[in-house]
């Protein structure tokens, strides 16, 4: 099998798998970052959400060869901060968002995305750019208001 | 009786050996409080969690403390996110008295010497074991007061205690909670444990954060799916792709080549002979599985693994479905649930006769994380651990299919990407188990999403037809409900309005299905709130009242003078919802909205909702849903409007646009592109959630706000359009089966 050098989280990484492999699985099998999560292996759900050079994009749909060959630095979960310090991930314990928890790590990383592109983003903006996140508990109302306050404080940091 | 890798257990006796005397000298948390309070818009940082220390004390099965007084409290009940994880140990921590900020909440295994039911399903964990936790609480502390009065030499009665402290006032005396904690081990406690008035609660009905949100924020949370140990194998599953079809043979040979595949081997989650539980519902036990070094691998050779199938029974079609319970409702023989009264005659009188049918198709569950297990099951013992909501079940039911003792079958518990209903039914468990024990060695199961939304044990699909005779007056005289499902009729006879009603019937009908199904989040209430809440908006526009006032007349019968006496609800607490609902919502101030209401009692808790619809384009939008709930005391405010918020989206969404149909046995939708979900678009505008505060003992709320949701969205349709909807999925008829 062939190896891969890859950038994740700012470290230098090296791994060894077929080319089509989806990031997805060299991030949870491979480089245990098993905060991007599996939901549907599709690309519909945004479970897996994960940034390539600082956008969001699906890591089941992102094949381990091509990204080596872009050269993209992957940003998962585990690389915003270590200890919810991130504006987003501080707005989601302000709002005390998770249920079952399993879909906000996608939901995060579209959010942080979604405000590097629109850093005062209208409703709507919101909901365009988180749905195409499935939260099956229903937590959309408050990722709503943590989209919000997250803008907020990013603005005043 | 004794088990493996009792981590707890086997403390006991550590702290037994190690403990004994009081470890004076030590430092105590108090001091070093932290203010946490949230000023709107400016974030949250969680607070470091405090420092382990050295020694820990167990108290009960439920709380340790360590010397520096740093507090572990075990959750007992599984996580599937309706938050029993923070809401059961706050209980516990209350009677305890200690300050929160120094608590550290942990995750039991299943221990049923231990815990009373560990079991999520029902919205049941915080009303059955409310009580035990108080006491559970109340009694570690007077352990811990008692041994401080030894120490101290004062009687019990001089002290007093509060945030983890016991102070003797009369010679300003004090200890901490970890000072005297290895002291406590010995001193039995009394049978009369005095339990906190309610007015002195201090962390019950504080809104306090989920106690995981830092690790799921930042991606550290563990669940089934993450697990990984030395020398484990990932392993997949291929079911039969059609209910009626069973395994008849496999060519293996390509798939062995495959890179990463170890093993490919076939399993019988249902070997004959081996007792099976009720949470065994399973239409595929013989299955096929592949194990491999990594996931991506083993997913490729499932798509890769030439099977062939035989068909055992016929396949099934949704339309049939249909066909088959319109014919049972029409024609069918039913079982009579409830009569009161002379209905037939009371009909037969009525001067006006409204009638309505609604159904509603077959549902998946869907969790986020699909089902998987981790299990290491060898000739000695089984450990296993992973999302389950019936882990006593599935010990039982690994215990009869390997062969090994219920005391040698470990089950430990993650916290779950969701539960629904899907994970009462363990057969993945089951199947990790025996896979484990053909390969021999550690392995954890994956699911692949569509093996998951393939395999069955669905919300069936259900059919319901309503009747009402109302007088010359509209006063509603005779009231008929004939329900009829898939495995299963939905009726609940002795729900409202029974009782409300002088001449009342309830019939029951089911048909029979090779297709499982099993519960799904709030059953049966799932389809029938809603039904019954959009019938009796039409019984009420036909008496020409008031939607509200219409129900409010129906309790006022139902207070005064019930009918019958087996009805299951409280008509005054019914009605008081509703009453909070009219008044927080503005009903009577209603302007140019849309506006649907309903009311539903189930799971013990009390829900009525307000919901104010537009149209956008021609699509229905929800702009504000207005809920009343009593579910009694509100023991952690913050994460129980969190669950009623959910339970209406997601009631939102499964009505809408939620349906699973088949062909041919077939499930005709597999993956999120096929099968909708709601989306973050699609939700409420905004929610607004009031509890009706009473201080009768706590309900629970993972169900309740769900069902009625359904009801109140198709009436605010109806004003929106003029149309009534009957048929789920609302939004589009068209997959309706």
């Amino acid at each position: 099998m062939p190896t891969y050098q890859l950038k994740v989280n700012g470290q230098p990484r090296e791994v060894e798998a077929t080319s089509e492999t989806p990031l997805l699985w060299i991030l949870r099998d491979d480089l245990n970052l098993v905060g991007t999560k599996y939901g549907c292996g599709i690309g519909s759900c945004g479970a897996c959400t994960v940034h390539l050079d600082g956008v969001a994009m699906r890591s089941c749909q992102t094949p381990v060869g091509k990204l080596a060959e872009s050269g993209q630095a992957v940003t998962t979960i585990e690389g915003l901060s270590d200890d919810g310090s991130h504006p987003v991930q501080r707005a989601w314990l302000e709002h005390d968002v998770p249920q079952c928890g399993y879909c906000q790590s996608g939901q995060i990383m579209s959010a942080v995305s979604l405000l590097q592109n629109s850093p005062q983003p209208s409703d709507a903006e919101i909901d365009a750019g988180m749905s195409g996140n499935i939260c099956r508990c229903g937590t959309y109302v408050r990722i709503h208001a943590a989209v919000k306050t997250a803008a907020k404080l990013q603005a005043n940091s | 009786m004794k088990k493996l890798n009792n981590n707890r257990r086997n403390f006991l006796k550590v702290s037994a050996a190690t403990g004994g005397g009081l470890l004076l000298g030590m430092t105590w948390l108090t001091s070093c409080e932290r203010e946490v309070a949230i000023e709107e818009g400016t974030g949250f940082k969680m607070p470091p969690r405090p420092d382990m220390p050295d020694r820990w004390s167990e108290v009960n099965a439920f709380v340790k403390i360590g010397e520096n007084g740093v507090v572990t409290i075990y959750s007992p009940n599984p996580e599937i996110g309706q938050n029993v994880k923070t809401s059961m140990p706050m209980i516990v921590a209350e009677e305890l008295d200690v300050d929160w900020q120094n608590v550290v909440v942990e995750q039991a295994g299943l221990d049923t010497d231990n815990f009373n039911s560990q079991l999520a399903g029902g919205s049941q964990s915080i009303r059955k074991n409310w009580t035990i936790l108080r006491q559970t609480g109340a009694a570690a502390r007077y352990l811990l007061v008692a041994a401080a009065a030894e120490s101290l030499g004062v009687p019990v009665a001089e002290l007093r205690t509060e945030k983890g402290i016991i102070y003797h006032d009369a010679s300003g005396k004090s200890l901490g909670y970890g000072e005297v904690a290895s002291a406590a081990a010995g001193i039995e406690v009394p049978e009369d444990i005095q339990l906190k008035d309610p007015k002195d609660f201090t962390i019950i009905g504080q809104g306090k954060k989920n106690v995981d949100a830092l690790e799921i924020v930042t991606g550290k949370a563990v669940y089934g799916i993450d697990l990984q140990a030395e020398g484990t194998l990932i392993a997949g599953i291929v079911h039969p792709p059609a209910f009626g079809m069973e395994l008849k043979s496999f060519n293996a040979d390509e798939v062995k080549q495959m890179p990463g595949i170890r093993h490919v081997v076939t399993i019988d989650a249902k070997p004959g002979g081996a007792e099976m539980q009720w949470s065994d519902v399973n239409a595929f036990p013989q299955l096929i599985a592949i194990v491999g070094d990594k996931t991506w691998q083993v997913f490729q050779a499932k798509k890769a693994l030439k099977v062939e199938w035989t068909t055992t029974s016929a396949g099934e079609f949704s339309a049939d479905h249909r066909k088959e319970l319109k014919e049972l409702i029409e024609s069918g023989k039913a079982d009579v649930a409830r009569r009161d009264g002379d209905p037939e005659q009371a009909f037969e009188d009525a001067d006006h006769i409204v009638e309505a049918t609604y159904s509603a198709p077959f549902l998946p569950h869907n969790t986020m994380e699909p089902m998987n297990f981790f299990a290491d099951v060898n000739g000695e013992r089984a450990l296993l651990n992973g999302p389950i909501q019936t882990p006593e079940y599935l010990r039982k039911t690994v215990s009869a299919v390997t062969g090994l003792a219920e005391e040698k079958v470990d089950i430990q518990l993650t916290r779950m990407g969701g539960g629904f209903g899907r994970r009462l039914y363990g057969n993945f468990g089951v199947e990790a188990a025996l896979i484990s024990k053909a390969i021999g060695g550690p392995v954890k199961l994956v699911y692949t999403r569509e093996d998951d939304m393939t395999q069955g044990t669905y919300r069936p699909d259900y059919l319901v037809k309503y009747r009402a005779g109302l007088d010359a007056e509209g006063k509603l005289i005779a009231f008929h409900v004939r329900g009829a499902g898939t495995n299963g009729s939905p009726v609940f006879a002795n729900r409202f309005p029974a009782g409300a009603v002088e001449n009342y019937l309830a019939e029951n009908l089911s048909r029979e299905s090779n297709i499982s199904t099993g519960a799904w989040r709030a059953p049966k209430s799932n389809f029938i709130a809603g039904a019954e809440q959009a019938f009796l908006d039409e019984v009420a526009e036909a008496a020409g009242k008031d939607p509200i006032d219409f129900r409010l007349e129906l309790f006022d019968r139902a207070i005064a003078d019930p009918v019958g006496e087996k009805n299951d609800y409280d008509a005054e607490r019914y009605a008081g919802v509703l009453k909070e609902v009219r008044v927080k919502s503005g009903w009577d101030e209603s302007g140019n909205q849309h506006r649907g209401v309903a009311a539903y009692y189930c799971h013990n808790s009390y829900v009525a909702q307000v919901l104010d619809l537009s149209l956008k384009n021609n699509r229905p939008q929800v702009d504000r849903v207005v809920c009343a709930v009593d579910c009694g005391i509100v023991v952690n405010p913050e994460g129980a409007v969190n669950q009623i918020e959910g339970g209406i989206i997601d009631g939102i969404g499964h009505a809408l646009y939620g349906a699973l149909t088949f062909a041919d046995g077939k499930p005709e939708q597999e993956n999120y592109n096929t099968y909708r979900l709601i989306r973050h678009a699609e939700a409420p505008k905004k929610i607004e959630t009031h509890f009706v505060d009473n201080g009768i003992a706590p309900t629970g709320l993972g169900e309740p706000s769900l069902p009625p949701i359904m009801g109140a969205l198709a009436n605010a349709m109806y004003k929106a359009t003029g149309k009534r909807v009957y048929d789920q999925p609302f939004a589009n008829p068209t997959l309706r089966g």
